[in-house]
């Protein structure tokens, strides 16, 4: 009797471990951090890029929502999604505030010159490890906060027409 | 054209192998003692079609025919004449036919070396390899064609990675494959064994030396893709318990167990389920670990192009070879009721057995954790060299004792003559530690215990060859292998403690002072080669103390086709230890990363690995001496 | 023989005493985390962007006084726990940690147990 438990539990032992390699085949997704949502941002302490300040938590409590966006000058993708962070600048309820990320002062206004500025605020990370503090691993990358700091959703990429869209309709609300 | 040579050629196999199963069945049937001459004929025929096959592709990739897909896809007119070769199996479609040629090798000479064995265990060990056989073809034919063909024919093709065009990689998987799909004929003798009882001594003396060949080869094609990894990957490790490391160690560990069990099974007729056992799990293992790096459900460093197409297949395949053997043996396994003094050399090959599951439970485990918290919650988590670190070595400490008692007991009943002698040795290996801390530096806890056991492994070795040398008995296969064992532990330890690591941003024409070093960096130029331009970095390296004055020229190569990036590292490799330098670019900046290591012992771990894989070779050799 | 086996503890404790360290170690912290951008290196071995921010960001907590635990926490809550790789001790994870052990305790209690059984007919 011992004998037909141990087998028949050697045997359902392999049917779920094949069943799962089977449902992983299936799933395997590349890594992203699209998921960290729902948590609080927490110690922020940007440079602003020309006053002589610090942008905080305070800062960010003034807005209903906030969509900081990580951009530089040498990153092609950023000049993709340049002409819809200007749209969104449009938009009443949401603050853009840029982060210029391991950048030249120079390089950065000159791309802000030749395609505009979208961003209410702009601060910079001239060494990048403040934007560790976001969970950012590459740019561009964008990150949408409520008026509590609590991350929405984050965009990893350029932001494209869905998102602009989901954008708009989670700040009507 | 040479695409349907192969292809035909592909067919005819399937059929030639479905015929040898027929007439097999066929030959069970009749009341003759010899297996019928159209077998053997067949069989001749099947191994060289694929042999032809295989070489249609290698000449496909020499003449660059970009009209097969294979071809297309990993080479390029520009390639060296030896990776053009190489590049043959270097993807996964040529490798599967790799996969199918050693199958079909393998098959025909066990049945040629077979002779004296009866003819029913001969017939279903070719039925059962066959069928393999047949699974692999129809996998070839029907998901991973290398010999399909592209119209219009292109004129150039997409390359070969570079950092896969190495000597070292270019032999690893044929020596891998000797190990791991070599496995599959001894899978197929135990699954014959058990369908026709054919056990005991006369069963192990059937398989023991293709377990041999499997092993060394399997020991050799790891230390190949260490090597590559150590010069070729720039980081200057040589085992980063990635899933396709893992999936070369995980038969090896089995294949340990058995050839030690094959031992005891021999001498005394015991432990024949475990052998069974250990046969059906070392090819399963092998299945597994194709599965695991070619479905692209694991991320790897180094894998093939993935697909979930193929990953169905192999599971699907890996699934019935699983169910079928294990549904088999359930059916003919009987409790075996033997009496084995706990102190004997059977008990230790058991207690190895012991350790080596723990060690194969322990990195399947850990290769495939990430697959199942990821389809059970969801999360995504990495399991990587500190989990296998931490949980093996403390293992390994215990293992070393063990392994340095077990071939000096004896069979049935041992008696330890000499304890005084084993705590002597247990004295010094303490003693030449300590000196080691004293002469050098110290180090961790455990790295003391790690050093400890694997100098008694050593030293008990050498008092073992030299008790043969005294009697005369000339089997140096097992010390050698034993004291290479220990050797690879001792010097991965010390090189693991005692290599230096610095990684620091220099401009041209800086210099760097750190621990009695002085690192200049003294120039940069572009040079421009066949199928790629460096950017060759000159450092000057000086240590008074070691009167050392070395030049390395780590590189940063540009290559087109296909078009990457790889960093070249320089190492200089020395007896004592290697110095080993990777330089690479910090965008928007003058200044190069450079990451400078001093790697003690290297070339004795290479060598350590070499040598036990000799003690299986010369095992081998000594084997068919007396048969043959 | 007593004598023996006092000298043995000595010189394991000279042994002992000189292998205790102190100090949180970068290369060690570096090794054990993941480049995200990268296909299977640590920071340690990369020079990608991420690496680069990575390492100052680690030096930066190592100058501020931070233990390795909390450096890998900090590092897993802003990119979950596939960033380290050595995981971290907690209900998904505490089976990994357990299952080799108890293989090991299983196998060695079965091979006891069988000579128990033995000796007691």
């Amino acid at each position: 009797m011992q004998k037909k438990i141990i087998k028949l539990s050697i045997i359902l032992l392999i049917i779920f471990i094949i069943g799962v390699f089977f449902i992983g085949l299936n799933k395997n997704s590349i890594y992203d951090t699209k998921n960290l949502v729902g948590q609080k941002i927490t110690k922020i302490k940007l440079e602003h890029f020309s006053d002589n300040r610090i942008i905080t938590e305070e800062d960010l409590r003034k807005n209903n929502f906030t969509l900081i966006n990580f951009w530089a000058s040498w990153c092609g993708p950023c000049r993709v999604e340049h002409p819809i962070l200007l749209k969104l600048n449009e938009e009443k309820n949401l603050e853009l505030l840029g982060v210029n990320f391991k950048d030249k002062k120079n390089n950065a206004l000159e791309f802000l010159k030749d395609l505009g500025d979208p961003y209410d605020d702009l601060a910079r990370d001239e060494l990048g490890k403040h934007s560790i503090n976001f969970g950012i691993y590459g740019i561009p990358e964008s990150i949408l906060i409520n008026k509590d700091l609590v991350i929405i959703k984050k965009f990893i990429g350029p932001i494209s027409k869905n998102d602009y869209n989901y954008i708009k309709n989670i700040i009507r609300q | 054209m040479l695409s349907n040579i192969g292809n035909t050629l592909l067919f005819l196999n399937i059929f030639l192998g479905i015929s040898i199963i027929y007439f097999s069945f066929q030959n069970l049937r009749d009341k003759k003692v010899l297996i019928s001459k159209n077998i053997y004929h067949i069989c001749l025929f099947q191994s060289t079609f694929i042999i032809i096959s295989f070489l249609t592709l290698v000449t496909g990739f020499i003449i660059s025919d970009f009209s097969i897909i294979t071809v297309y896809q990993n080479s390029h007119s520009l390639k060296p004449f030896f990776y053009k070769i190489s590049g043959t199996w270097g993807n996964h479609e040529g490798s599967l036919l790799l996969w199918v040629i050693i199958l079909t090798i393998f098959s025909f000479l066990f049945l040629l070396y077979n002779k004296k064995h009866p003819k029913n265990y001969r017939i279903y060990s070719l039925i059962v390899q066959n069928i393999l056989i047949l699974g692999f073809l129809f996998f070839i034919l029907f998901n991973s064609n290398p010999f399909s063909a592209i119209l219009p024919t292109p004129k150039e093709g997409l390359g070969l990675n570079p950092i896969l065009q190495d000597p070292a990689l270019a032999i690893h998987p044929p020596l891998l494959y000797i190990g791991f799909v070599g496995s599959s004929i001894y899978f197929s003798a135990a699954i014959a064994s058990l369908l026709t009882n054919y056990s005991g001594k006369i069963f192990a003396q059937s398989i023991k030396n293709w377990v041999l060949i499997s092993w060394s080869f399997q020991t050799l094609g790891i230390l190949a893709g260490s090597i590559w990894a150590y010069y070729e990957l720039g980081w200057g490790g040589f085992w980063f318990w990635d899933p396709v490391e893992n999936a070369s160690l995980l038969p090896w560990f089995a294949m340990t167990a058995l050839l030690h069990s094959l031992i005891v099974l021999e001498k005394r007729n015991l432990l024949y389920f475990w052998v069974i056992i250990l046969c059906l799990l070392t090819f399963i293992l092998s299945v597994t670990g194709t599965f695991l790096v070619r479905s692209g459900i694991l991320n790897s460093v180094h894998t093939f192009a993935n697909d979930p197409s193929r990953g169905l297949y192999i599971l699907i395949f890996l699934t019935l070879m699983i169910f079928g053997s294990v549904l088999l043996f359930f059916n003919k396994f009987k409790n075996s009721n033997y009496n084995l003094n706990y102190n004997s050399k059977e008990t230790f090959i058991l207690i190895n057995n012991w350790f080596m599951i723990f060690y194969l439970i322990t990195v399947l485990l850990g290769t495939v954790y990430p697959i199942f918290t990821e389809v059970l919650t969801d999360h995504k988590v990495s399991v990587g060299p500190p989990f296998y670190n931490t949980v093996i070595i403390p293992i390994v400490i215990l293992f070393l004792f063990f392994m340095s008692l077990g071939p000096q007991a004896q069979w049935i009943k041992n008696r330890f003559h000499n304890l005084n002698l084993l705590f002597k040795i247990l004295i010094a290996s303490i003693f030449i530690n300590f000196s080691i801390i004293y002469l050098f530096k110290s180090y961790s806890l455990i790295s003391n215990f790690i050093i400890i056991s694997a100098i008694f492994l050593i030293i008990s070795s050498l008092v073992d060859l030299y008790k043969l040398f005294r009697t005369q008995k000339m089997d140096f296969a097992r010390v050698i292998s034993h004291l290479a064992f220990g050797f690879l532990v001792l010097f991965i330890g010390l090189n693991h403690n005692f290599s230096l690591e610095k990684d620091f941003n220099l401009k041209l024409g800086e210099k760097k002072n750190f621990e009695n070093y002085s690192l200049e960096f003294k120039d940069l130029r572009l040079e421009s080669f066949k199928n790629y331009k460096a950017v060759i970095g000159e450092f000057k390296i000086n240590n008074s103390q070691e009167n050392l004055h070395q030049s390395l020229y780590p590189e940063i190569r540009i290559y087109e086709n296909p078009s990457t990036i790889t960093y070249e590292a320089s190492i200089r490799s020395g007896l004592l230890k290697d110095y080993y330098i990777t330089m690479s670019n910090i965008d928007r900046s003058d200044y190069y990363n450079i990451k400078f290591q001093k790697k003690p012992f290297m070339m004795w771990i290479w060598i350590s690995v070499i040598f036990i894989s000799l003690g299986g070779f010369l095992r081998l050799f000594k084997n068919a001496k007396k048969n043959y | 023989m007593k004598t023996k086996v006092i000298i043995f503890f000595i010189i394991l404790n000279f042994n002992v005493v000189n292998a205790i360290t102190f100090s949180v170690d970068s290369n060690k912290i570096l090794k054990n985390l993941r480049c995200l951008i990268c296909q299977g290196q640590s920071v340690a071995d990369s020079n990608s962007e991420f690496a680069q921010t990575i390492k100052i960001v680690v030096r930066d907590q190592i100058n501020d006084g931070k233990s390795e635990k909390e450096i890998y926490d900090f590092l897993i809550e802003k990119y979950g726990e596939w960033i380290v790789y050595k995981p971290p001790l907690n209900k998904v994870n505490f089976l990994l940690w357990l299952l080799p052990y108890l293989v090991f305790i299983t196998g060695g209690v079965i091979i006891f147990l069988r000579f128990k059984k033995r000796n007691n007919r």
